[in-house]
């Protein structure tokens, strides 16, 4: 019992902490003509996430991995079920982390360009994707012991939509404001510019969500058994506002900061209202899958738990100083004769 | 065709793929290690230009090995759900453990590599190429005992209607997961001596910078005769974990067909799968099936006909896949040792015949990987899991035809694709040799 709420517990934090370090890549890439408007911009634009992409990426495969070990029945039936989704969203992320490698690799200009859309569109895509993935669980998939009665078309209901263009916003501003705080004169202000644009937008869709998740989800039903864990949405509405705040401030490190705490606390709202189910069904609660009856054996848990104790915080220490080391703003003139760089 | 059938394809095309450039990683990134630690402990720059010569190719290579691993995670749950929920509770856990401990390693000190030259001291980025390459190895290391345990179940019951892990000391202590992260590794190691003696060779053909390439041949030459020798040692004890665990997929291997004491091999010899026995067996070696099987000469080899032919794996491409690859592997402890040899004098740009046998040589010991991969994955068919689950009872109910269709063209089409944009550049790359000025160059920072 204690083990399956731990592993719940870490699936959601394994998913937050993934959007949030993600976020700001996927972002800044779907920024990436916008914010980069000549090529040496745009290699700053792709330089700046260079150091820390695929750590981040990582995240997810970690999530993944643990859905595998902790809950493997969710693992493959959330696979399976949302298999064409998830097709498009390993191209995209494919093609997303080979552009950033390849770009710099030859001179030519159809070449630069070529790879220039398949960073914004192989960031915008897995964007929405998760998006639109993640609201269809929250509202629940219809699925019964005769298994699966949906299909990509059935995804796209205005619910899941709705919250596909909320995560694709609350990218956008972050990996503005990443932009802005890792780069410097006419790019950084241009970035500033961005994030305030786009802000009230995502202010307008994150009120609509959070008025839709009422009639469109169970999700509230936790909170009002338990009004203790509003701490999550609340916090997550601060912050929002502290965005905005604090830009008008001039202070872009602690508005991205402030970012961060906004998609972890948008993530860890989804999951508290989801507990205790991982994939509810919206055909009948006995065919949801939840951290209790789609989990492995205690003994399994417990061996993944105290790796997970072990490993975790060390992947969080060389983290932190990676960050540390590559804390510095990036200018166009450092990557000029940079072979190294992208 | 069917899901299933549509789906083995799909693993195979992704996984080949993907194996095109995970074993070029595993012994490159030791070696590029190996360089910068000489950089940095001689101060002589000809370590750093090797660093970062080489190192550009094991990026370029290194990028769709990573982006192509993840597809394999996923594959597990879009298309062999059954399997997944079969035996998630045991075969999860190493991936899950592989990403933790392994893959967050690797990826973020790549990082620290790529970006760091004047960030961080010599000495740390140098432990960052060495992190990566510890992280890279120890990643094979858990999708090893994965795959292990899918040949040779351990540490499990069955029971709420799926096998439940009882001992992860077993599962991490399997011979067979172990005995293949072995020999994966060496073999890996190989691909990549060859790779880089190759692309020397292809220089000191042309006479570009003749002492940089002589000293990148020997390193490749020594590093080669050292792995291919231990791919020999190391397949002869993975040959016998077969025979003892697996002996269907050992049977396929040798293309035994009756049960027999103190089986020899036929140099000569082709299977006949229809009529169940072999169409021509010629130039017999005594005993030595049975030497290699059990290390015994009078040993028993259990034939095919001891199986159900519904049990039995496909014969045919198990044996030659066998055949290929212990063929290329013998091929390439001699080439080694010549090369080895050869490589201690100075002289070796003039042995041009040889350097162009090491040039052509390249994709030998990709070929002989993959080959071992046929082995060991047809091999253990009808199973999935040996003797626990058959395939065809693993693959996802809730897909259809259309949606493997699609994504195995989709697969095809991109991979073929990045495949291809991959190779241009890695052979461009390595054409354009190394940077010689020397004084342009980014150096480690001083110490921070």
């Amino acid at each position: 019992m204690e083990f399956q709420i731990i592993w719940f517990v870490l699936w959601g934090v394994l998913w937050s902490v993934y959007f949030m370090l993600d976020g700001f890549v996927m972002g800044s890439g779907m920024l990436h003509h916008i914010l980069g408007k000549n090529d040496g911009e745009r290699r700053v634009m792709i330089n700046i996430i260079g150091p820390v992409w695929d750590g981040n990426e990582v995240w997810l495969i970690t999530a993944g991995g643990a859905t595998f070990a902790a809950f493997p029945t969710t693992y493959a039936l959330m696979f399976s079920y949302l298999y064409t989704p998830l097709l498009l969203l390993l191209f995209a992320l494919i093609v997303r982390g080979v552009s950033y490698e390849f770009r710099g690799k030859e001179n030519g200009a159809t070449w630069k360009k070529g790879w220039d859309l398949a960073i914004a569109v192989c960031n915008f895509l897995p964007a929405l994707l998760f998006g639109v993935a993640f609201g269809n669980i929250f509202r629940g998939l219809p699925m019964d012991g005769a298994g699966y009665h949906g299909s990509l078309l059935y995804l796209l209901n205005p619910y899941g939509l709705l919250t596909g263009v909320l995560f694709v916003l609350l990218f956008v501003v972050h990996g503005a404001l990443y932009a802005t705080v890792k780069t410097t004169g006419e790019l950084s202000a241009r970035a500033l510019g961005v994030a305030n644009k786009v802000w009230p937008v995502l202010t307008v869709v994150a009120v609509a969500f959070l008025a839709y998740t009422y009639p469109a989800t169970r999700l509230y039903d936790n909170f009002l058994q338990h009004p203790v864990f509003l701490v999550a949405p609340l916090l997550a509405v601060a912050a929002l506002l502290g965005i905005r705040v604090l830009t008008a401030q001039q202070k872009p490190l602690a508005a991205f900061a402030a970012s961060c705490i906004t998609i972890l606390m948008v993530v860890a709202t989804g999951v508290i209202g989801l507990f205790p189910n991982l994939i509810p069904s919206n055909m009948g609660a006995e065919f949801s899958l939840t951290a209790f009856n789609s989990s492995s054996s205690l003994y399994t848990l417990k061996i993944m738990t105290v790796v997970a104790a072990i490993f975790v915080p060390i992947v969080i220490v060389y983290k932190i100083w990676v960050y540390r080391v590559f804390r510095a703003k990036l200018t166009i003139e450092d990557l000029v004769g940079n072979k190294h760089a992208y | 065709m069917d899901v299933l059938t549509l789906s083995r394809l799909q693993f195979a095309v992704t996984g080949m793929f993907h194996f095109i450039f995970v074993p070029l990683t595993l012994g490159i990134s030791i070696l590029v290690a190996y360089m910068e630690t000489r950089y940095v402990l001689s101060g002589d720059e000809t370590w750093l230009r090797m660093t970062k010569f080489w190192g550009k190719l094991f990026l370029i290579n290194f990028a769709l090995g990573v982006v192509t691993g993840i597809t394999m995670e996923f594959q597990f749950g879009m298309n062999w759900a059954e399997y997944s929920r079969y035996v998630g509770d045991i075969f999860g856990a190493p991936l899950a453990i592989e990403a933790t401990v392994a893959f967050f390693m690797e990826s973020v000190f790549i990082g620290v590599w790529i970006f760091g030259w004047n960030k961080v001291s010599k000495r740390l980025h140098a432990i960052s190429i060495w992190l990566v390459a510890i992280g890279t190895n120890v990643s094979a290391l858990w999708i090893l005992l994965a795959n292990g345990w899918m040949q040779h179940p351990v540490g499990y019951v069955l029971r709420n209607g799926r096998a439940e892990m009882t001992d992860f000391l077993a599962v991490v202590t399997n011979p067979i997961g172990l005995i293949k992260f072995a020999h994966q590794l060496v073999s890996g190691y190989t691909v990549a001596a060859f790779f880089i003696m190759g692309i020397s060779a292809y220089h000191l053909l042309k006479g570009n910078q003749p002492a940089f390439f002589k000293r990148s041949f020997r390193v490749g030459a020594t590093f080669g005769v050292a792995t291919a020798f231990l791919v020999l040692v190391t397949g002869d004890f993975h040959a016998v974990e077969v025979a003892r665990n697996q002996p269907a997929k050992f049977a396929a291997m040798e293309s035994v067909w009756e049960t027999r004491q103190g089986l020899g091999m036929y140099l000569l010899l082709f299977p006949d799968a229809a009529n169940q026995c072999n169409s021509v067996e010629a130039l017999c070696v005594p005993k030595l099936v049975s030497i290699l099987a059990y290390h015994d000469p009078e040993s028993t080899i259990k034939g095919l006909k001891e199986y159900l032919p519904a049990e039995r794996p496909p014969v045919l491409p198990v044996f030659l896949s066998f055949r290929a690859m212990a063929g290329l592997g013998t091929l390439f402890i001699g080439l080694s040792l010549l090369a080895f040899l050869m490589s201690r004098g100075d002289n070796i740009d003039r042995r041009r015949w040889f350097l162009r046998i090491m040039l052509y040589a390249i994709p030998l010991p990709y070929l002989a990987n993959q080959f071992g991969w046929l082995v060991a994955e047809i091999g253990r068919q009808p199973w999935i899991v040996y003797g626990v689950m058959k395939t065809s009872d693993a693959v996802s109910k809730s897909i259809d035809m259309a949606q493997v269709v699609g994504s195995l063209v989709g697969f095809t089409l991109l991979y073929g694709f990045l495949g291809v944009v991959d190779i241009y550049l890695l052979a461009k790359y390595a054409r354009k040799g190394p940077d010689e000025d020397v004084s342009a160059m980014i150096k480690p920072a001083g110490e921070v």
